[in-house]
């Protein structure tokens, strides 16, 4: 795969996964492109770098020798961009500028803004060795990046984001805009991109997996995997955690196990540990649930554990190794 | 050493809000998620059911709370929602349709020629479907109305879901300011140059630019977009400063919902400075689906407690039940802890702000039963 595209419910995980990704990527070798479209340095924050510029910058190297490169993209910079490399207009963009044209197409205009990001991620793929330029687009010479990770916005939003065709339609049916749009939409269109769904084991973040998967779907775009993202093992063993889901729980060896411990007011202690017993007990049954339901997608499940402590850099080569060895490295 | 319990902040008192005859708005903002259509509902109904007539204007696009609310489907119209025999009040929802409401102030506002040319118009249609703000200020055209019917004295607004609780206030004036802005303007006369002379000499390069990036198609739908709109946009506008000036009115109150993380509350915390710069009247911050501790003997064994015992009798290697359990509550206790720091160091930003505390319920709410018990926990603060 060349474009991979990480999605999911808002703080499930999207950014940790898509730098992940992009290190397990890497981790042959390759060179791969981080893009983050939503503005907000969530791969600085994570990294615990001061802000990202607009520009592919590339992070320490990997053990492997592989390369990671990381672009912060926001709307503004793309426009800009966009309109000194196809149209050899930077001075028109300053004027664009004051007339309050930037802001329009950056934060009113359907969609401009989403293609514009889409755009920049899209040329990355594209992009050929040894040229930047769009002439190098129809060359033969070798991907510029072996793979391009994109951090993406969350499930509520990732249809419009990427069906960038139907979204400007309402501003542009035909035209320049339209052109870039129509070529934009080809690499998401590609047999070689897959938009991932990160997901925690809770009602909320799978049931919008569930439905982004749908609406990808009936996009005509590619699923790729579902990771399953801080998950926890349970603390009780099977016979234990059925028995206190129905309130069966073995309440004279927890006070017993309680006295031991050295502990007092064990009858009461003994209520309420066995309240938050059958509570985990009752979530674990529905982590259960769900976990079956994100199977019968049809779609390769990838689990990633609940870091205590949180995540660093350390953390995110832990995060990238469990991912190559469930294969979604590939 | 538990910073897990006493809530350092005063207490929202939801039940004298919703009660008091002068409240007349309450408006639910708030970062994407938090839970404002459910506090929005749970306000609307338990003031319902105090006797207040209340309507709440949702702006739900997964109909969740229709169906909480035993409807099929919600409208551009209040419906009554079926409550029970005796319920003291009443309670209307209505479920905020952009394009409708803006058509009707088009025709409002224009004669039936213009508006019906308005109506036609492809740019128009995809200004009243798809342009960022328009959600916003439709929500409050709306809100001005229901004000003038005078067929309510509680109206209860729940805000669309946005990137940033501030697109409520803001987007409204960014889409008044495009609609009237030199943008518009040199867009759809790009020819009588005068009028853009602070362009300097980029005024052909930009007029090219135009062309080559939207085309002249667009250009021309635009064009003729303006001329009609340009009479009724005064009269529209005009109605939008009305309705952001009732937001600063006594009879309005602001609650600002999130949930104990670090992003929602720092959402939540630009909200409240916001509030504050603008006059506009904040009742109370609502903190959702926390994960409080249960009183009683549970919540006096701190986790350092907990992990000891689990680590002597993990050493014994007995007592696996018992083990897990201690583990289990050591969690729990540090989530709690967790929340309740990052809880804090928001209020010590905000003094003196007011704040209820809702449980994460084990699941979620479906139907009128959870929006109760919604009710009854925000009123427990
Ligand atoms: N496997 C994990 N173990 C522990 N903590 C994690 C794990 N994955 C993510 N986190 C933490 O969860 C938080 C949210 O993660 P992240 O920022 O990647 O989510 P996101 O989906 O990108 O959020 P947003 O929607 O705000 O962009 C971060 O504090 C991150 O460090
Ligand atoms: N205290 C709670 N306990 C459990 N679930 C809750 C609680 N509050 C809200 N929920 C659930 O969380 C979900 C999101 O809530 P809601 O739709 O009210 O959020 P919102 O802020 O309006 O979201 P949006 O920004 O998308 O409009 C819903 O499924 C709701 O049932
Ligand atoms: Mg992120
Ligand atoms: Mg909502």
């Amino acid at each position: 795969m060349r474009l991979h595209i990480v999605t999911g419910k808002g703080g499930t995980g999207k950014t940790t996964v898509a730098t992940a990704l992009a290190m397990a990527l890497a981790s042959r070798g390759g060179r791969v492109l981080l893009v983050e479209v939503e503005g907000r340095q969530g791969v600085a924050t994570l990294l615990g770098h001061p802000a990202l510029p607009y520009e592919e910058r590339e992070l320490t190297p990997l053990p492997s020798g592989g390369r990671v490169c990381v672009l912060a993209a926001d709307a503004e910079s793309a426009l800009l961009e966009y309109l000194e490399l196809f149209y050899g207009m930077r001075r028109a963009g300053q004027a664009l500028n004051r007339l309050g044209a930037v802001d329009f197409a950056t934060t009113i205009a359907p969609g401009l803004r989403d293609v514009l990001l889409t755009g920049k991620a899209t040329e990355a793929v594209r992009r050929r060795a040894g040229a930047r330029r769009r002439a190098a687009d129809s060359a033969s010479a070798p991907f510029h990046y072996d793979a391009v990770v994109m951090d993406a916005p969350p499930t509520g939003r990732i249809g419009r984001f990427l069906n960038v065709n139907s979204e400007v339609a309402g501003l542009a049916r035909v035209g320049p805009v339209r052109d870039h749009a129509d070529k934009v939409m080809s690499v998401i269109r590609s047999p070689r991109t897959r938009v991932h769904f990160v997901t925690l084991l809770e009602e909320m973040p799978a049931q919008e997996t569930l439905d982004g998967i749908a609406e990808i779907n009936a996009l005509g775009l590619r699923v790729g995997s579902v990771v399953v993202n801080m998950a926890r093992p349970p603390l009780l063993g099977e016979d234990d955690l059925a028995a206190a889901a129905n309130g069966g729980l073995d309440k004279a060896e927890l006070v017993s196990g309680l006295k031991a411990a050295g502990l007092s007011d064990v009858d009461g202690l003994a209520a309420a540990l066995s309240d938050e017993v059958r509570a985990h007990a009752l979530r674990v049954r529905l982590e259960h649930r769900t976990r079956a339901r994100l199977t019968e997608l049809g779609r390769p499940v990838v689990e990633l554990p609940h870091l205590e402590g949180g995540v660093d850099r350390s953390a995110l080569d832990r995060l990238a190794e469990t991912l190559g060895e469930q294969g979604m490295d590939r | 050493m538990t910073a897990t319990h006493a809530p350092s902040a005063p207490r929202l008192d939801v039940d004298a809000l919703i009660d008091s005859p002068e409240t007349r708005i309450i408006v639910c903002c708030g970062a994407g998620g938090v839970g404002k259509t459910t506090t929005a509902a749970a306000l609307g109904l338990r003031a319902a059911e105090r006797g207040r007539r209340a309507v709440v204007i949702t702006v739900d696009p997964a109909r969740r709370l229709a169906q909480s609310l035993g409807l099929e489907s919600l409208d551009n119209a209040p419906r009554p929602v079926p409550l029970p025999e005796g319920t003291p009040g009443g309670l209307h929802a209505m479920m905020l349709d952009m394009k409708r409401t803006f058509d009707e102030v088009v025709e409002e506002h224009a004669d039936p020629e213009r508006a019906r040319q308005i109506l036609a118009n492809p740019f128009y249609q995809t200004l009243s479907t798809s342009f960022s703000g328009t959600q916003e200020y439709m929500a409050m055209e709306k809100l001005g109305q229901l004000r003038q019917s005078g067929e309510w004295d509680l109206i209860v607004v729940d805000t669309p879901p946005s990137r940033s609780a501030l697109d409520f206030l803001d987007a409204p004036k960014r889409l008044g300011r495009f609609l009237d802005g030199r943008l518009i303007r040199f867009l759809s006369a790009p020819a009588s140059t005068g009028a853009f002379r602070f362009l300097g000499a980029g005024v052909n390069l930009v007029t090219s630019a135009v062309n080559k990036v939207v085309g002249a198609q667009l250009l021309s739908d635009l064009r003729s977009f303006v001329s009609a709109f340009d009479t009724v946009f005064g009269g529209f506008q005009a109605r939008a400063e009305r309705t952001y000036r009732l937001l600063q009115a006594p009879g309005t109150a602001f609650v600002v919902v999130t949930v104990p993380d670090t992003d929602a509350l720092r959402e939540a915390s630009y909200f409240v400075d916001r509030l504050a710069a603008d006059g506009m009247p904040l009742a109370g911050l609502v903190v959702n689906r926390a994960h409080p501790l249960p009183d009683g003997a549970g919540a006096r064994l701190t986790a350092a407690e907990a992990v000891r015992a689990e680590t002597a009798l993990r050493d014994a290697g007995t007592h696996s039940l018992a083990s897990a359990a201690l583990r289990l509550h050591a969690e729990r206790v540090r989530t709690r802890e967790h929340e309740a720091r990052l809880r804090n160091r928001m209020l010590s930003h905000h003094r003196g702000i007011r704040v209820a505390e809702v449980a994460a319920l084990p699941e979620d709410v479906h139907d009128l039963a959870g929006l109760r018990t919604i009710g009854a926990a925000l009123a427990d603060g």
